[in-house]
């Protein structure tokens, strides 16, 4: 169990998180980026790495620390915001979002410090961090593997072998969190392939779960101060999550997926970061992909 | 036949010579430790002749520690290992994709995983993750493809891999490694495993079909040096192209063959040579016309301005009939026997004046 997070470290992951959202509003002017799925795992993301992956930017090729891997790639911007925040980056980097002469274009890839691996196609990185946490378990270590999956990523098969897998062997250094932001690309979950009961169908599969606000760092603080939640099963958080968390004229929206806005609407939603609300936003720049 | 040497090994024995007689060497070799630490010398057939796939992929993996063996519940070339390997044996069930993924992410972590499953589900299932998780990534998973081409046998349109090798070409970084007979399997294995690349193994433990050649990535095992047709082939096919070649030369035609043995990368240097110094070439292979050797070839002639004249012996946009081994070189006109006819067939049409002339075979 973890101690409680005090006000003062609460406050400091929201102020981390703030800045994060902050990044990734700039990287969706321009050519734009995937805003919604991104602002809505950004609190997880400033959180795990903050507070609770075991590493850093000084240990990225430490055979011991904790593996992340974002498997619904697409909301890269949310990691890369981080990574500016945490050091691993530098802020000014994102500046070249996109630009043929670095590598922050709109999936994860290798060549940015802290990544883990490439994606951008789901249904991948849980097969790839079952083997990463197979090679853990043979050599006798003890650091655990963290895989994000998207709810609409549920939707691949290889998803669902993947959850064979694990539990098969055994793996309780693996653990899973679903970004439950209740959106595919361009349609509400559970309008087009239902999900629910999520929990049930991750237990049936010999998953252990919890279910917490992907948005409350507390209740993150609490389940993932619990892990493995079954000593010899792997776990699966499911975080409830809002797609366009943070700025209200993009929440829940299911043409929000994909943005690119102009300056204007971009200072619209930065202002809605902290709580203002000063416009509406010109539709025609944004667009579903 | 001789081999450059040059170890500390050998040094011992007050042998630090640069070549030494085939003969002597062979007694070194006798300890196949010696043979995986050296991948880059390679073995005679005759070392290894009394050795299977599994007894030599047990011995490659207890000697490295990276090698773990995967297989997507295919056993069958690799029944003895779960007691043998203990944790390095990892059975992932019938998910090909997950396995690939799953190599891709022990490869992350310095191992090699050598993975199996039948040709068509690792090549045509795990398509995407092989390209996507180990081909982008560029990690040296070995991807063991069983029952490849015709020796799916009766199973049907379903196991026959016969897109495999325009699959696996395809996809940047990875190599395909496709042996002859038992004997190239293991001869080659030690260096392909070896190899930071990712391979494509169509596996093929059939008979011995012959003697072969000190084994080499990217060489070409060449025999004979017939001037009148190239046969260049690879995997199973080679031992129907020996007899094919036995057949033209008892009737007059010299024949030089090529058994490529990695299909990727090619041989460029003898597919040249014998284009330039034969009067016809032929490809045979149990593979789509489309997307395999014969496209290899002319990929290649294409680049190099060579004009020649090709017969290629293929399966032209239609699966092959299932029966047993016998009976579908027979009824596909793939038996040596058949081969040789079709060639002189094809040599007794008069070449065409405007260069390049390329028939289908079943035409």
């Amino acid at each position: 169990m973890n101690m409680p997070l005090t006000e003062l470290e609460e406050s400091q992951l929201a102020q981390t998180a703030l800045r994060v959202r902050e990044h990734i509003v700039r990287m969706a002017t321009g050519g734009g980026c995937f805003i919604g799925a991104s602002l809505s795992c950004a609190d997880l993301l400033v959180y795990l790495y903050s507070r609770h992956l075991g590493i850093s930017p000084d240990r990225l090729s430490d055979p011991d620390r904790d593996y992340l891997f974002l498997s619904k790639g697409h909301d890269v911007p949310a990691l890369y915001g981080t990574f500016a925040e945490l050091g691993y980056i530098g802020r000014e980097r994102l500046a070249n979002h996109l630009s043929p002469d670095d590598h922050i274009y709109w999936h994860p890839n290798r060549n940015i410090p802290g990544v883990e691996f490439h994606s951008g196609s789901l249904g991948h990185l849980l097969s790839v961090a079952i083997g990463v946490a197979l090679d853990i378990k043979l050599r006798g270590g003890t650091n655990k593997v963290y895989v994000i999956l998207g709810d609409g990523e549920l939707n691949e098969g290889t998803i669902w072998e993947g959850l064979l897998v694990a539990n098969a062997y055994r793996l309780d250094n693996l653990v899973g969190i679903i970004d439950r932001n209740e959106f595919q690309a361009n349609i509400r979950t559970e309008e087009l392939i239902p999900l629910e009961p999520l929990e049930a169908k991750f237990e049936a599969f010999g998953w252990r779960t919890d279910r917490i606000d992907g948005h409350s760092f507390t209740e993150m603080h609490n389940a993932f101060g619990r892990l493995p939640f079954e000593k010899g099963r792997p776990s699966m958080i499911i975080a409830d999550t809002v797609r366009g968390r943070g700025c209200p004229s993009i929440e829940w929206r299911a043409d929000r997926w994909f943005v690119k806005l102009n300056d204007a609407d971009a200072e619209i939603l930065m202002n809605e970061l902290h709580g203002h609300t000063t416009g509406a936003l010109t539709s025609e720049t944004l667009m579903v992909r | 036949m001789e081999f450059p040497i040059a170890d500390s090994r050998l040094k011992k024995s007050e042998q630090s010579v640069a070549t030494r007689s085939f003969a002597t060497l062979r007694e070194d070799f006798s300890d196949l430790q010696y043979i995986i630490a050296h991948p880059g010398i390679v073995l005679q057939s005759q070392i290894q002749n009394k050795m299977s796939y599994e007894e030599c992929l047990l011995e490659l993996a207890r000697t490295d520690e990276r090698i773990v063996v995967m297989t997507a519940e295919n056993r069958a070339a690799i029944r003895n290992l779960p007691d043998k390997l203990g944790g390095r044996f990892i059975d992932t069930g019938i998910t090909e994709a997950t396995m690939i993924g799953a190599a891709a992410g022990l490869a992350l972590r310095g191992r090699i995983p050598v993975t199996h499953a039948l040709a068509t589900f690792i090549t045509l299932r795990a398509f995407e993750f092989i390209r996507t998780d180990v081909g982008i990534a560029n990690l040296p998973v070995k991807m063991v493809g069983g029952v490849p081409g015709i020796l799916s046998e009766a199973n049907g349109p379903t196991h026959q891999a016969i897109e495999d090798i325009s699959l696996m070409r395809g996809i940047p970084n990875v190599n395909i490694f496709a042996p002859a007979d038992a004997d190239e399997l293991v001869a080659g294995l030690p260096a392909v495993v070896a190899d930071r690349a990712p391979y494509y193994i169509r596996y093929n433990a059939s008979a011995s079909v012959m003697n072969h050649t000190a084994f080499e990535i990217g060489r070409a095992e060449v025999v004979g040096t017939g001037t009148d047709v190239a046969l260049i082939t690879y995997g199973f096919m080679v031992g129907e192209a020996l007899k094919a070649r036995a057949a033209l030369e008892a009737n007059g035609i010299s024949v030089r063959l090529l058994n490529l043995r990695t299909v990727k990368p090619v041989d460029v240097e003898a597919i040249l040579a014998a284009a330039e110094e034969t009067e016809m070439l032929v490809t045979i292979e149990d593979h789509f016309l489309t997307g395999g050797l014969y496209s290899i070839v002319a990929e290649l002639f294409l680049r190099h301005r060579v004009m020649a004249r090709v017969l290629p012996i293929a399966f032209r946009d239609r699966w092959f009939t299932p029966a047993m081994l016998d009976d579908v070189l027979r009824r596909e006109g793939l038996t040596g026997e058949q081969i040789a006819a079709t060639i002189m067939n094809e040599l007794a049409v008069a070449q065409p004046t405007a260069g390049i002339h390329a028939q289908a075979f079943s035409e």
